[in-house]
């Protein structure tokens, strides 16, 4: 075995790529067997001991304590999340899937400049707009609900310009077909081109999902409480100040909050790699 | 002629939302943004009205001695996350794309950090750098075979350091994959052709790979530059920007000046010169790979 490694070249790929997935792994175990064990003062004496990383204790008690405190109750948090980021995605891909096929595949004069104005925003850091966001948000009177948190990810150059490649890229004999067969400009987007364009809807889908199910600073400024805050700032809210951490509880939070997407993860791997890949070609 | 101002009227329809939703959410806080950081706008409304003051914020900006300071921790982060997180995607990448055993497992074990949220990837380095028994503490002293620890966060001059380690390791997959994309581009021809030569391992990655990945190098060098650059959520939630300022990004203090203390006026300057800033940065990968395209 290790002489054919050798000779074949995989021995330093194999090894870095085992240190690697212990680099990763490693930390993963301990966020798992901390979360297991209920008992504090234990959890204090054993961190960073082997006993730390190989469960003994295999107690959920953890984990009732986060799903069950009405102080920072993890399945509100949850479904804050869940409808912000699906609520986010739906609306978005429609919206930006339609504008893109306007601009890829339609005749009006204002394409060019619209595309250009478009490609230049995708640039602009959302982090440099968010105080005259805030802002605006108090002006409309939406400071912490879903749609101050579902808005700004509604409006993305980004999936405008990934769908308006996609779109261009279309035969023109199939849209020209399909106008002579009767087809309503909008009847062709929607039954002839949003149908041929799963795999990019798939892409924008998943890498949009990360940005949003990940959102930290927006949701910081615009929501006050546990109503309409997602996750990422519950998780936060355990550290800063200068109690003791519950490290029990902080663990059983951070591995309910990465199941279900590593196991959405575990789904979608081949189209989550391949949109990722695909992101990075269009430099 | 009808139907095709039907059509036209259907396209238009089409584009207004998207248009509307760009113009709400990009175009008017970014005219918002360069106006408020000429007048001395608070975010709750005081009893005296907001007035234009002109360059006012602009001059105290630039004689702001955290803002320099904030400007100086933020390059450096970016210097030292930028190189050390591409090293670590590259290398990974090329092993993955090596014929190991069990490869699609390990692929799909590089891949989680990207999937954990930042703030969870805060959680469990800060188990890992606990004091004075965290994991790491206990690597340190089995090496070093001292009694003492590293304050790992809480130290000025390792807290910078901590933050780069824990942000290349929560995002270098995204990375990774795009040179795994790359590394695939490249022919298989040219390792053969570069084999028959008599090439060794390391001379096939300097005249095959490396000028195989030159786009893609410069597309990652640009895209992770400027990820290190909008440096937040790892400050915010672990280091407070401390010790002594340390840590202070310059959207941390964005953050500080235009939301805790509500100055919007002071940080939509803060927000003004960022945004220049990334933007250049920007233009500089257009320009880079444009020659790239005609040479």
């Amino acid at each position: 075995m290790l002489a054919r490694l050798l000779r074949s070249g995989t021995l330093l790929p194999l090894v870095f790529a085992i240190v690697l997935a212990l680099g990763i792994l490693l930390p993963l175990l301990m966020m798992l067997t901390i979360s297991l064990n209920p008992d504090e003062q234990d959890i204090l004496i054993s961190m960073g001991t082997l006993r730390s990383f190989i469960p003994e204790v295999f107690s959920a008690q953890n984990y009732v304590d986060v799903w069950m405190d009405p102080s920072r109750p993890f399945p509100r948090y949850l479904v804050n999340t869940l409808v912000i980021t699906l609520s986010t995605l739906l609306i978005s891909i429609v919206i930006n899937s339609m504008a893109a096929f306007v601009l890829a595949q339609g005749t009006l004069p204002i394409r060019k400049p619209v595309l250009l104005l478009i490609v230049a925003t995708i640039a602009v850091p959302a982090e440099s707009l968010v105080l005259p966001q805030l802002m605006m948000a108090g002006w409309v009177g939406i400071i912490d609900s879903y749609q101050v948190q579902v808005l700004p990810g509604i409006a993305n150059a980004m999936s405008i310009f990934l769908f308006f490649q996609f779109f261009s890229r279309m035969p023109k004999e199939l849209i020209e077909a399909a106008r002579i067969d009767g087809f309503s400009f909008f009847q062709i987007y929607r039954y002839i081109a949003m149908p041929l364009s799963r795999p990019v809807v798939s892409a924008i889908a998943i890498l949009q999902f990360l940005e949003v199910w990940n959102a930290y600073l927006w949701p910081v400024m615009v929501t006050r409480g546990p109503e309409y805050r997602p996750l990422t700032v519950a998780m936060g809210a355990f550290f800063g100040t200068n109690q003791r951490i519950p490290w029990g509880d902080v663990m059983a939070f951070a591995v309910s909050m990465a199941v279900p997407v590593i196991l959405f993860f575990l789904i979608m791997q081949r189209q989550f790699i391949a949109s990722v890949m695909s992101a990075g070609v269009k430099g | 002629m009808t139907i095709n101002s039907h059509s036209r009227r259907q396209e238009l329809a089409m584009l207004v939302p998207a248009m509307l939703f760009l113009v709400a959410i990009i175009f008017v806080p970014f005219a918002l943004s360069i106006w408020f950081s000429f007048t001395d706008q608070r975010l709750v409304p005081r009893p005296i009205p907001t007035s234009f003051v002109g360059i006012t914020n602009y001059e105290r900006l630039f004689a702001d001695r955290l803002f320099w300071q904030a400007i100086g921790n933020t390059l450096l982060f970016a210097v030292l996350v930028v190189p050390f997180q591409l090293a670590i995607s590259l290398a990974a990448a090329m092993a993955l794309n090596a014929a190991i055993p069990f490869r699609s497992f390990f692929r799909s074990v590089s891949i989680l950090p990207l999937l954990l949220p930042m703030t969870v990837v805060v959680a469990i380095w800060s188990m890992l750098y606990r004091i004075p028994t965290g994991p790491l503490n206990l690597v340190y002293q089995w090496f070093t075979g001292s009694e003492n620890y590293v304050d790992f966060i809480g130290g000025s001059s390792t807290a910078m350091i901590s933050l780069v380690v824990l942000s290349a390791w929560a995002s270098f997959p995204y990375q990774m994959l795009i040179y795994l994309a790359g590394l695939q581009d490249i022919s298989p021809e040219l390792y053969e052709a570069a084999k028959l030569d008599g090439a060794e391992s390391w001379q096939r990655f300097r005249s095959v790979t490396w000028p195989g990945l030159r786009n893609v190098n410069i597309f990652l060098l640009i895209l992770t530059t400027i990820q290190a650059l909008k440096l937040f959520t790892q400050v915010n939630v672990m280091t407070k920007g401390g010790p002594n300022g340390a840590t202070t990004t310059i959207i941390y203090y964005l953050f500080q000046q235009g939301y805790t203390t509500q100055k919007v006026g002071y940080a939509s300057a803060i927000a003004v010169v960022f945004f220049v800033a990334v933007s250049a940065i920007a233009l500089m990968q257009r320009i880079l790979l444009k020659n790239e395209g005609d040479s």
